[in-house]
């Protein structure tokens, strides 16, 4: 029973299309929700999430006290815990991966997700708590303008207070700056998860040129050079409750060897047309 | 080339060309993958078996021992199969990749459609309810 009704409020696009001819009480269920999609119709926030159960909890909460209308879609990858289960009692549709598969691959989920569902915007950010939701309704007003693609949430666009160490900040540096001039537009802060797409750029990371581990200064590159309009703006990051980071030990040389690499080869794939 | 590792070399050439099939005979081998490790095996065993041959490639890649042909040459085949290999598991790792997601996204539409229609179910039966 408790699993029958588990998913009752999580308003899937299922649902939604079911409510038009079926019973009174399940119109009742979803027209709850709909008036208040007015704001950002078609709008899914993607989650990846690895072994959060402490984290997403908190996360989902703080979405849905910012922008209680908007669904939200956690893609868990292969997690060992009970991040799956918390985020359905906490109202988010759940898509689990059979096993754990990288952060680019856990997002790309959502991304495809949200093509196969007709969702138009797509918001994506951490489940580690690092992302303030105050944000998202900021990020959705920016991306509504016509001529933008990508907003980027930035770290570094007003405040400095975001700590880390030394080698982090410095790959932040070069690759940041590389990203600039390859895309003549200052990227402060290439390494932001806290992004928000729509439209064609949902296509594009749902595609197979979207770089599948980290998606990085590369992936900035990438859009620029497929003609998308990114912009940053400044949001401030909570501090993570357990810092651990992707790139730790032999991941950091290969990180820094990757990055290298799909930038060269990005840059050396041909422009694409139209 | 002194004749012991001549026929030495023959011999593993033949063993191999010979285990290859075997292989695909078995289904235990892709014709795809048997491709590399046959012409490998075949022109390793041409070479040893023609002094000729092996005198003008020798000339040709400026070796001054024989046996450094066959191993010159080997390594090269060996690069070859390798890079192949990296080729194909780069191609089946995005292949896992994508079914991985689809995977995913197909397992949480069924449980979806799943709710839909035991809920249903329970509003027509309500009697239902036992069974579940």
């Amino acid at each position: 029973m408790n699993k029958l009704y588990r998913e009752k409020h999580s308003n899937t696009l299922l649902a939604e299309s079911e409510a038009v001819e079926s019973s009174p009480e399940e119109t009742e269920s979803s027209s709850a929700v709909t008036p208040s999609l007015i704001g950002f119709p078609n709008t899914l926030i993607v989650i990846p999430a690895f072994n959060e159960e402490k984290n997403i909890g908190r996360v989902l909460e703080g979405i849905r006290r910012c922008a209680p209308e908007i669904p939200v879609l956690v893609v868990n990858d292969g997690s060992r815990d009970a991040t799956a289960r918390v985020s359905r009692e906490h109202g988010a549709k759940v898509i689990s991966l059979p096993f754990n598969s990288g952060y680019g691959v856990t997002l790309q989920t959502g991304f495809i997700f949200a093509l196969k569902n007709g969702y138009t915007t797509v918001l994506q950010m951490d489940a580690d708590g690092q992302h303030d939701p105050r944000y998202i309704v900021d990020m959705l007003q920016e991306i509504q303008h016509e001529y933008l693609d990508v907003v980027i949430g930035s770290r570094f666009l007003e405040n400095t207070e975001y700590k880390t160490t030394f080698l982090k900040r410095m790959g932040m540096f070069i690759f940041g700056n590389l990203a600039s001039i390859f895309c003549g537009q200052k990227v402060s802060d290439p390494t932001s998860g806290f992004q928000a797409l729509k439209g064609k750029a949902i296509q594009f990371v749902a595609g197979e040129y979207y770089p599948p581990d980290y998606p990085d200064a590369d992936f900035i590159i990438m859009l620029h050079r497929y003609g998308f309009k990114t912009r940053e703006i400044p949001v401030t990051m909570l501090p993570s409750p357990d810092n651990k980071s992707m790139h730790t030990g032999h991941k950091t040389v290969y990180y820094v060897f990757k990055m290298f690499l799909s930038i060269v080869v990005t840059l050396l794939r041909q422009k694409p047309k139209g | 080339m002194p004749p012991r590792i001549r026929i030495i070399a023959i011999l593993i050439c033949i063993f191999l060309v010979a285990y290859v099939f075997e292989l695909v005979r078995r289904k235990h081998l892709n014709e795809e993958y048997s491709m590399g490790w046959l012409v490998t095996g075949s022109l390793m065993l041409i070479l040893s078996i023609s002094e000729d041959l092996l005198i003008w490639v020798s000339d040709l890649v400026g070796a001054t021992l024989f046996t450094s042909t066959l191993f010159f040459s080997g390594m090269v085949f060996l690069m070859i199969i390798c890079l192949h290999f990296s080729i194909r598991i780069s191609a089946l790792t995005n292949q896992v990749r994508t079914l991985t997601q689809h995977l995913g996204i197909l397992d949480y539409e069924k449980k979806t459609l799943e709710n839909v229609v035991a809920k249903h179910s329970l509003d027509k039966n309500p009697s239902a309810l036992d069974t579940l």
